[in-house]
């Protein structure tokens, strides 16, 4: 189990309370617990990467054990503190505007 | 008894407001997708329980809300739990994917940026929603980069109606200070085959094909910020207005000057006349006069506020170039708000009523036809669309 931490915009959208808890089958990546995030919630699709380039919107980032992997490959294993759920996955949104 | 329902966008969320025929006393809700920006709210001629929004932010992207009872709950259509067994999650309808195909004719992937250089199409936002005058489940957007989808199924998916991008100017196109976005769809009731939409800064454009060729219509508009002021492309217009008892009759509040033409964009003529600036950017028309018509004057463009800080919505009762000042129930000092070309509409009740909104959170509205004005609700965020539904 994997918790991911949304930003309280996404969370209204996607009509959730708190952390989201999704599976992840295999070694959990970016990209596989984004995949499961929005199989499970299908209104995220395309609010935190694009739809088709599945690039990540310019104003959200990734953190993962207090550490920015926003620029991390899309592959690359998540550590075994976040695929345990001891840690969440973070999406968080850029602190611009008003 | 004939109910009124004002659905008002704002820069922090949405609001519905209600009231009976005469007007007098508004129920407020919302709002509605609170902290997102809604740039408009627009119900179905065909059925007013069916609602489109655009909800949009510059960290989450596009989203497409829908409701089917009048305001009181949204769905992001597609976007539910549930799915196919073995097809990929929903969730399409705030896709936008703009047409490469060459099925369907000339791809066009460049536009002309600030500096003169081209510089490739990229989604950014929904501008405008216009639902089919007799279609629930059609709707038409209006997007910036400048382009125009369609959806047939409720919004569920979108596709876009390629032909005005490819039609050949596109490359001519460039955004102005808000960016280059296609932000009036006109529809004809008495020619279904007929569209007219407007993108700032490209012009005026019209479908007698039902979307599949359009040509540009804005001859007789005159912009000294081109090098030709004559240009067949590049005018900033702000907003289009028709009555649909006159189809080719068109109203338009350019950058500067406010226009007219009788022969549905082929020829336009200046109607400013004693304004005292034409700079603005909504007009509208009386729902039962359709040479009555109302803009809200701006003193320019560097200084997005009413002249002498006196708010005054300008009435014409001549189609142009006659106008009066409307300002009883109005501001007449220290007032500098904006009026977004989304920001007016009109009801349809015998007497018509008139309805603003201001970038200071007000809305305004006027049930005899403009002569007296006050504000329907105050202190919201800054109004960016403003759309009135009249129900039976």
């Amino acid at each position: 189990m994997i918790r991911v931490e949304l930003p309280q915009h996404l969370r209204t959208l996607a009509r959730v309370n708190g952390d989201v808890q999704i599976e992840v089958e295999g070694r959990a990546t970016i990209r596989s617990v984004l995949d499961a995030l929005e199989a499970a919630y299908p209104a995220l699709r395309g609010t935190i990467r694009d739809h088709d380039t599945l690039q990540r919107r310019a104003f959200l980032r990734f953190f993962v054990c207090a550490e920015d992997w926003s620029h991390e490959s899309p592959d690359t294993p998540l550590p075994d503190e976040v695929c345990s759920g001891r840690e969440p996955f973070m999406v968080i949104g850029a602190i611009a505007g008003g | 008894m004939s109910k009124v329902r004002v659905l008002v966008g704002t820069k922090k969320g949405a609001f519905v407001l209600t009231s009976d025929g005469k007007r007098e006393n508004w129920e407020v809700s919302g709002p509605h997708f609170t902290g997102w920006e809604i740039y408009h709210m627009k119900g179905s001629p065909a059925d007013p329980n069916r609602i489109y929004a655009s909800q949009t932010s510059g960290w989450f992207g596009q989203i497409i809300q829908r409701s089917s009872d009048g305001g009181k709950t949204w769905e992001t259509p597609g976007g539910g739990m549930t799915m196919a067994a073995g097809r990929m999650p929903a969730g399409e309808s705030n896709r936008f994917v703009y047409d490469t195909s060459s099925e369907t004719g000339k791809p066009l992937t460049t536009h002309q940026w600030y500096d003169g250089t081209q510089h490739p199409w990229e989604f950014k936002r929904v501008w405008h929603l216009e639902p089919s005058l007799t279609d629930p489940d059609t709707v038409y957007a209006g997007v910036e980069d400048a382009a125009l989808f369609r959806s047939t199924d409720g919004a569920h998916s979108w596709q876009e109606v390629s032909g005005l991008r490819g039609h050949g100017t596109g490359p001519k196109w460039q955004p102005g200070a808000g960016g280059m976005g296609l932000h009036t769809i006109v529809l004809d009731r008495s020619n279904p085959q007929r569209m007219y939409i407007a993108i700032s800064a490209a012009g005026a454009f019209r479908t007698d094909d039902g979307g599949k060729t359009w040509k540009p219509i804005n001859r007789g508009l005159r912009s000294p910020y081109l090098p030709n002021q004559d240009a067949e492309v590049g005018h900033c217009v702000h907003r289009i207005a028709m009555h649909q008892s006159r189809p080719g009759v068109l109203f338009m509040q350019k950058h500067w000057d406010v226009m007219r033409t009788d022969d549905a964009g082929d020829n336009w003529r200046e109607v400013s006349g004693n304004l005292p600036t034409d700079f603005g950017f909504v007009i509208d028309v009386h729902a039962h006069e359709p040479e009555t018509i109302y803009v809200v004057p701006i003193k320019s463009d560097g200084e997005h506020f009413p002249l002498d800080g006196k708010l005054r919505v300008y009435r014409s009762r001549t189609g142009g170039n006659e106008w009066e000042p409307l300002t009883k129930g109005l501001p007449q000092e220290n007032c500098y708000v904006d009026i977004l070309r989304e920001a007016m509409a009109v009801d349809s009740l015998d007497s018509c009523g008139i309805y603003f909104g201001t970038t200071g959170g007000q809305v305004y509205a006027s049930a005899d036809a403009g002569d007296t004005w006050t504000p329907i609700v105050r202190d919201l965020p800054a109004v960016l669309s403003v759309e009135v539904q009249t129900l039976a």
